[in-house]
């Protein structure tokens, strides 16, 4: 059985209507249950939901302090290659995109690392497009055992792969997995994803899932905020991370919530979702998922991310480059796949975790397992 | 009270709070905990040790007169326990080891069968192993014979704060093994930490219920006089529990006069 067999299940569902008689005295039920269900969850993500958000706020601290304690672990995201053959419609790699293109050679990737790793860093994600010609297996590979020298952790957000492909990349030393489904709405999905293999929303569906199964410890789960109603985009989020938690013991399961952000090109989002509301789906996240890692990216502003960090985040990356390369040297003219808004260096992001009273935590993994 | 020790690999302990630093909102106050709880023995996960210069090295805030019990934390099977502990000896942690193999990221329940295993080649390497288990008494004297210093049962899901749900097993292990009992995770109150005392656990080890109270360090100095109480309880012999009243001026007592 695939997530899709849940999504399905859903199709029919009318979530406006069943936001529309959310009660107080429904929501205030769902914030006191210990194992909150689906409806539950629901409740929690309705826009009368944001009336409670203060007592929200506070059981989604005190879950997180209770299974994460008081710490932020950090990481550091690294572009290897911007060539796609996709054409997503909000994306900077665009296909389409008149963009310098490029992907770094080994040696490239090497300086990299010792840029990165400079910073303390050791928790490292790399990145491609989708151009499995021009970013094939064995380059993939390669990245991992270069990297591994580096990190103690080495995650990828590569295109979807096959188990075995997964599994040769865990043996490689990559630990982590991250793949955004971007929406959950199939008929949103067809719209925005124009052409290439990312058209195929059940290929990309059920990636995480093979990357568990080909051995990864960590996968973390996404949609990009803004594409689709997100109120049912979060649901369905929380839905697949609670999905992959029941049926595989074995994993860790994170989730992100990346809303839009300028890039490349004009895509305007249909919907925008303001910081109250993010903070009402992050932390009803939080209570759904009570020992899922929350990830925030540097999409969020500096100010923003120092208020949310003790509101049920776990992870946040730091000092990022969203460019191909971009730590060892300055690369001009570089088109980022999206726009950063902290700016800071890991250095400052560390102190502001320490200034409200939280430990950064560079190391949480060694590839020695 | 005086001569009541804890001997475990050779090492001597007057305190019994074992302590952990995870989770703590700053290295820093795990000196300051320590302190504060008398805790002579702390665990460290090896995957949490960084060696590189550029952050801080959570072994720089152990004071040396604490034994530091490094952690298998992240091994999934008895092999990567054994190389963890191996690295970990020759990264200068000593020769204690506590072994947490766990498969399952959801409830975070020790894999018994893997921990066995694990133990049997570590102490024939000799370390001072002390695996961190359920409670299970077949287990636990297998755990003997392979030469483990101690178990370490469960009271509770590790970080669920929920005490001693396991009661009956351990007062099984606690009653039918040669090797020390350390009732590790789950403890999330001192009076839990006191009633497992009292129940005859040689030790508690507690890391969450200490690390995530607003102040660890007052939270850490509470569980030291707590397991101090429920030893001392222990060992003055608690008086039999009864269902019915026993007046202290008994009823009948003028037959006797």
């Amino acid at each position: 059985m695939s997530f899709f067999y849940l999504v399905e299940q859903y199709r029919e569902f009318d979530f406006q209507q069943f936001f529309a008689q959310v009660t107080d005295a429904a929501i205030l039920r769902s914030l006191a249950q210990e194992k909150p269900d689906v409806v539950d969850f629901l409740n929690l993500l309705s826009p009368k939901a944001a009336g409670h958000l203060e007592a929200m706020a506070h059981k989604a601290q005190q879950l997180t302090v209770q299974y994460f304690g008081r710490t932020i672990q950090l990481f550091i995201p690294l572009y290897i290659s911007n060539h796609c053959s996709n054409q997503c419609a909000y994306c900077g790699f665009n296909h389409k995109n008149d963009i310098l293109r490029r992907k770094l050679s080994l040696a490239e990737i090497e300086e990299e690392a010792r840029a990165i790793a400079r910073t303390g860093m050791q928790h490292v994600l790399f990145l491609t497009g989708e151009a499995p010609h021009l970013t094939p297996m064995e380059y993939l590979e390669e990245a991992a055992e270069c990297l591994k020298h580096h990190f103690a952790s080495v995650a990828i957000e590569v295109y979807p792969l096959e188990v075995e492909e997964y599994r040769r990349l865990q043996q490689a030393g990559v630990d982590g997995m991250t793949l955004f489904q971007e929406t959950y709405d199939q008929e949103v999905y067809r719209r925005v994803h124009r052409a290439g293999r990312k058209m195929d929303y059940h290929w990309r569906l059920d990636a995480p899932e093979r990357a568990i199964q080909g051995g990864m410890r960590l996968v973390n789960l996404g949609p990009l905020l803004g594409l689709a109603e997100p109120r049912s985009e979060i649901f369905f989020t929380g839905l697949h991370a609670r999905y992959l938690d029941d049926k595989y013991l074995e994993a860790e399961v994170a989730v992100s919530l990346p809303r839009f952000n300028a890039a490349e090109g004009d895509f305007r989002p249909d919907y925008l979702v303001d910081d109250k509301t993010f903070v009402q789906f992050m932390t009803a996240l939080r209570i759904f998922l009570p020992r899922a890692g929350l990830t925030i990216s540097t999409r969020e502003s500096a100010a923003f991310r120092d208020r949310i960090m003790t509101l049920g985040a776990t992870r946040y990356s730091a000092g990022s480059s969203t460019g191909v390369g971009g730590y060892a040297e300055m690369r001009v003219g570089q088109t980022p796949q999206f726009e950063i808004t902290d700016e800071r260096s890991v250095a400052e992001v560390a102190a502001a975790i320490v200034a409200r009273g939280y430990q950064p935590v560079y190391k949480d993994w060694d590839a020695i397992v | 009270m005086k001569n009541d020790v804890l001997q475990l690999g050779g090492v001597t302990f007057t305190n019994r709070l074992f302590t952990g630093t995870g989770k703590f909102a700053a290295n820093a106050l795990i000196p300051q905990m320590l302190a504060a709880s008398g805790s002579q023995m702390i665990t460290v996960a090896l995957r949490r040790i960084d060696a590189t210069a550029q952050s801080e090295n959570i072994l720089a805030f152990i004071p040396k007169n604490v034994t530091l019990l490094p952690n298998t934390s992240g091994a999934r099977t008895a092999e990567q326990a054994v190389r963890i502990a191996r690295i970990a000896r020759e990264a200068g942690c000593g020769d204690f080891i506590k072994i947490e193999v766990i498969t399952d990221m959801k409830y975070l329940m020790p894999d018994n069968w893997e921990t066995l295993k694990a133990t049997e080649i570590l102490a024939k390497e000799g370390f001072i192993v002390l695996p961190y288990v359920l409670p299970d008494l077949p287990l636990a004297k297998r755990l003997e014979s392979a030469g483990a210093a101690a178990v370490m049962p469960l009271g509770a899901p590790i970080g669920s704060n929920r005490g001693l749900e396991t009661r009956p097993l351990l007062e099984l292990l606690i009653e039918n093994c040669r090797v020390p009992v350390v009732v590790d995770a789950g403890i999330g109150r001192p009076s839990q930490a006191a009633a497992a005392m009292e129940m005859g656990a040689d030790a508690v080890l507690v890391n969450t219920a200490i690390a995530t109270a607003k102040d660890p360090v007052a939270m850490g100095r509470a569980f030291d006089q707590a397991v101090k109480a429920g030893r001392a309880a222990y060992l003055a012999e608690l008086a039999d529990q009864s269902d019915l009243a026993r007046a202290s001026s008994p009823l009948t007592g003028f037959l006797d006069e």
